[in-house]
C-alpha cells in the first residue's frame, strides 16, 4: 500500500512492540493517518473537507447515542420527549442543537467535498473506487438526514415523510404496495417512527464501515492533488503526520467555530418553524419543504410537470434519483486523462455554470412554486442533466488541456518562483 | 457505449423538461395565477427589539414576569401551555414561596382522582406541576371557542416565523377590513365569528382580539399597561417558554468562541511551525 518511501512503523517501547507483535492497530493508524502515508505536499485548504466530514460524522454519533438516551420513539410521546430534552435534561438544550445542526455542517461539508472531488478530477482512474463509495456514503447520509428529521414528529417530520415515501408510490403497479409496506401502515405513524429510528442508528455505522472502506481505497493510489499529476518520487510528498494533522486542526478550528455560532447563536436558523409543532395528520402545512441540502434533489422533482409517455410525477422520482445515481457514472463519462479543472478550460467554465445551477436549484426548491420559479426550475433541471450526460462526455472527447508541469514538485516551485519577481520588482 | 446510453438518458430528461417547460409557459399566459388577497395585504411584522434577542442577550426578568402576568389574566383564559412548570418560574425571578402560591392560587386545578373513591376529580397545582390546559380535551376546547382551537403556547415563538415580533405583531394588528381590499376582492369579506388581522398568514383569525384597552392588566411595577406594552411583555414571555435555556446557551457560546479562537490561533502557529521548510 502507498509509497515505497513510506516511513515505516518502529515501535520503541517494550509494550508497543509487545502489541505490534500481537495486534498491530497502531501499526494500522500510523499507516493510514500518521507517518506511514506519504501525501503530496502540494494540497490547498479543499482537502481538509474529508477529515471535517469524518470529524462530523463523529459528532453526529456521540450527540445521537447520548439523544437517543432521552428520546422517546412513539408517536404518542416523542414531540414531548425532545422538549423534556429541551428543557429539563442537563445541557439536553446542547445535545439536541448540536445534532440538528450537526446534520447541516456533516452535509456542508460534503456538498464542499464533493464539489472539490469534481473540481480537481478526484473521481478519475484510478481513484474511481474511492468515488464510487463517496457516492454511498451520500446516500447513506441523506437517508439517514431524512429519517433523523421525522424523529422529532413535528408537522415537517410528520408531512416530510409522507411526500418522500409517497415517491414510491410513483412506481408504476405496486407503488401503493410498497409505500404502504415501507411504512407499516397507509400513513406515517407508530409504525413508521419506530422503523425511522431504528434505521436511523443504524446506518451511521454502516456509514462509518464505509468509510474504513474508502479511506483503505483512498490509500492505494494515495490522494489526489490540486495539479491532478501523478506523485513521482519522494521529493513530491510528505508524511500525512505532522505535516496534514497540523493544517487539519487548523480546517477543524475553523469548522468548529462555525458549527459553534450556529448551535449558540442561531440554533434555529436553518430549521423549519413548523416542526416546533406536533405532528397533525389533519392539517397540512401551507408549504412543505424539505431540509436545505435536499432543495436541490427536491426543485428537479418538482420541474417534471407534463405527463410524456409516463405519468409527470414518476418521471419526477426517477429524476430526482437519477440526478444522485448518475454521479456513480461519473468516471466514464468524463474520460479525459486530466484530472484538474486547472488545466481544462472549458470544463472549468461548464463546471462553474453546474455550480451556480445547483444553487438556482436549491433556491428553486424552497421558494414559492409560482410560474417564474417553476421555470426557472425546469431550465436549471435541464442544465444538470445536460451537464453530466450530454456535455460532460463531448468536452472530454475534445477540449484541449492546458501545458502542465511535469511534476508536483516543479509545479510548486514554480508558484514560488512565479511570484517571487514580482514582488521583489513592487519592492 | 456507456456515453450512448448517457446522451439518450440525457436527453430524454433535456426533452421532458422542454415540454413541461412550455407547458408551463403556455399555462402562465393563458391561465396566469390569480392574484391573492393574501399575498397583497399580508404584512410582516416589525422588530420590537427584545433584551433576549442578539449575541450577549439575556431576559428582562421584569418585563418577562409582567408577560406572565398578562399570560395569567388573559391567555390562560383560553391557551394551555403545556411544556412549562410551575417551578420554572423560578428561572425568570420568582421565589420558591412566590411560585408555590402561584400554583396554589392558579384557577384551572390539575386533573386528578379522588383518591378514596377513585373518581375523577381535580386537585391545587403544586410547583412541579406543569401548567393546567383550561379545556379538559380538544373537544371542549373547540365547543368553547366557536370550533376554533386555541393552540399551546409554550412553543409559539419558535413555532412561527419570526416568532416574538409576529405575537406582538398580531395582538397589535387587529383592525377594520381595508375598503380598499373589499373593492379590490370583493369575495373575501372575513366571515362572521372570525377577525381580520394583517399579521395573520390568512388575513383572518378565530382568536378574538384578547388585549383591547390600556389597564386591561395592572402592572405593579408602575408599567403603563397599553396594549402595545402588554403585547411586548407577553412576546417577552413567550419568548421564554419556547427557549427557557436561552441565557445559558448565549453565556456557553461566547466562551465557546472565545476558547475556539484562542485554538485556531494556536493552530494556525503550529501548522505554519512545522511546514516552514517545506514550500507548497
Amino acid at each position: 500500500m502507498s509509497f515505497p518511501w513510506a516511513k515505516q512503523y518502529e515501535p520503541k517501547a517494550p509494550l508497543m512492540r509487545w502489541i505490534d507483535e500481537k495486534l498491530p492497530l497502531p501499526r494500522l493508524a500510523y499507516n493510514a493517518i500518521g507517518a506511514g502515508y506519504p501525501v503530496p505536499r502540494n494540497l490547498n485548504y479543499f482537502w481538509n473537507f474529508g477529515v471535517l466530514a469524518g470529524a462530523a460524522l463523529l459528532i453526529q454519533i456521540v450527540t445521537g447515542v447520548t439523544l437517543a438516551m432521552n428520546y422517546a420513539a412513539n408517536g404518542g410521546v416523542a414531540f414531548g420527549s425532545v422538549e423534556r430534552i429541551m428543557r429539563d435534561v442537563n445541557a439536553g438544550w446542547f445535545l439536541r442543537y448540536a445534532h440538528a445542526n450537526g446534520a447541516s455542517m456533516f452535509l456542508l461539508v460534503v456538498y464542499v467535498h464533493i464539489a472539490r472531488g469534481l473540481y480537481y478530477g478526484s473521481y478519475k482512474a484510478p481513484r474511481e473506487m474511492v468515488w464510487l463509495l463517496g457516492v454511498v456514503i451520500f446516500l447513506l447520509m441523506m437517508a439517514t438526514a431524512f429519517m433523523g428529521y421525522v424523529l422529532p414528529w413535528g408537522q415537517m417530520s410528520f408531512w416530510g415523510a409522507q411526500v418522500i415515501t409517497g415517491f414510491f408510490s410513483a412506481i408504476p403497479g405496486v407503488g401503493e404496495t410498497v409505500r404502504i409496506w415501507l411504512l407499516g401502515g397507509y400513513a406515517p405513524d407508530n409504525s413508521a417512527l419506530n422503523r425511522f429510528f431504528s434505521l436511523h442508528y443504524l446506518l451511521p455505522f454502516v456509514t462509518a464501515g464505509v468509510v474504513i472502506l474508502k479511506i483503505w481505497a483512498l490509500h492505494i493510489p494515495g490522494s489526489n492533488n490540486p495539479t491532478g499529476l501523478d506523485v513521482k518520487g519522494p521529493q513530491d510528498t510528505v508524511p500525512f503526520h505532522p505535516y496534514y494533522t497540523a493544517k487539519d486542526a487548523v480546517g477543524l478550528g475553523v469548522f468548529l467555530l462555525v458549527f459553534a455560532a450556529l448551535i449558540f447563536f442561531a440554533p434555529n436558523l436553518l430549521g423549519h418553524p413548523d416542526n416546533y409543532i406536533e405532528a397533525n395528520p389533519l392539517s397540512t402545512p401551507a408549504h412543505i419543504v424539505p431540509e436545505w441540502y435536499f432543495l436541490p434533489f427536491y426543485a428537479i422533482l418538482k420541474s417534471f410537470t407534463a405527463d410524456f409517455i409516463l405519468p409527470a410525477k414518476l418521471w419526477g422520482v426517477l429524476a430526482m434519483f437519477g440526478s444522485i445515481l448518475l454521479l456513480f457514472f461519473l468516471p466514464w463519462l468524463d474520460n479525459s486523462p486530466v484530472r484538474s479543472a486547472n488545466y481544462r478550460p472549458t470544463y472549468r467554465a461548464f463546471l462553474w455554470v453546474l455550480l451556480a445551477d445547483v444553487l438556482l436549484l436549491g433556491y428553486v426548491g424552497g421558494a414559492e412554486a409560482n410560474a417564474r420559479n417553476v421555470i426557472l426550475g425546469q431550465i436549471a433541471s435541464a442544465y444538470y442533466f445536460a451537464h453530466f450526460l450530454i456535455i460532460l462526455p463531448l468536452i472530454s472527447a475534445s477540449e484541449r488541456p492546458r501545458p502542465m508541469p511535469n511534476s508536483i514538485t516543479e509545479a510548486v516551485l514554480e508558484k514560488h518562483a512565479g511570484t517571487s519577481p514580482t514582488k521583489t520588482a513592487m519592492a | 457505449m456507456v456515453r450512448a446510453i448517457s446522451y439518450l438518458i440525457g436527453l430524454a430528461f433535456v426533452g421532458v423538461l422542454v415540454i413541461a417547460l412550455a407547458g408551463t409557459a403556455y399555462t402562465a399566459v393563458t391561465d396566469p395565477a390569480p392574484e391573492t388577497a393574501e399575498a397583497e395585504f399580508h404584512r410582516h411584522p416589525e422588530d420590537i427589539g427584545l433584551r433576549s434577542s442578539g449575541l450577549f442577550g439575556k431576559f428582562d426578568d421584569r418585563q418577562v414576569q409582567r408577560g406572565f402576568q398578562v399570560y395569567k389574566e388573559v391567555c390562560a383564559a383560553c391557551h394551555s401551555l403545556k411544556y412549562v412548570s410551575f417551578r420554572d418560574l423560578q428561572q425568570i425571578g420568582y421565589s420558591e414561596p412566590e411560585v408555590k402560591a402561584i400554583a396554589n392560587q392558579w384557577v384551572t386545578e390539575q386533573p386528578s382522582i379522588n383518591p378514596e373513591t377513585g373518581e375523577a376529580s381535580t386537585r391545587k397545582n403544586i410547583p412541579s406541576d406543569r401548567f393546567p390546559s383550561p379545556f379538559p380535551n380538544e373537544i371542549a376546547a373547540r365547543a368553547a371557542n366557536n370550533n376554533a382551537l386555541p393552540p399551546d403556547l409554550s412553543l409559539m415563538v419558535k413555532a412561527r416565523h419570526d416568532g416574538a415580533n409576529y405575537i406582538h405583531a398580531l395582538l397589535t394588528g387587529y383592525q377594520a377590513q381595508p375598503a380598499e381590499l373589499l373593492r379590490k376582492f370583493p369575495d373575501v369579506k372575513t366571515p362572521n365569528g372570525l377577525h381580520y388581522n394583517p399579521y395573520f398568514a390568512n388575513l383572518n383569525i378565530a382568536m378574538p382580539p384578547p388585549l383591547t384597552s390600556t389597564g386591561q392588566v395592572t402592572y405593579s411595577d408602575g408599567t403603563q399597561p397599553t396594549v402595545d406594552q402588554m403585547s411586548r411583555d407577553v412576546a417577552a414571555f413567550l419568548t421564554w417558554t419556547a427557549e427557557p435555556k436561552l441565557e445559558a446557551r448565549h453565556a456557553a457560546g461566547l466562551a465557546s468562541l472565545a476558547f475556539l479562537a484562542i485554538f485556531c490561533f494556536l493552530a494556525w502557529g503550529a501548522y505554519q511551525n512545522v511546514w516552514r521548510d517545506v514550500e507548497h
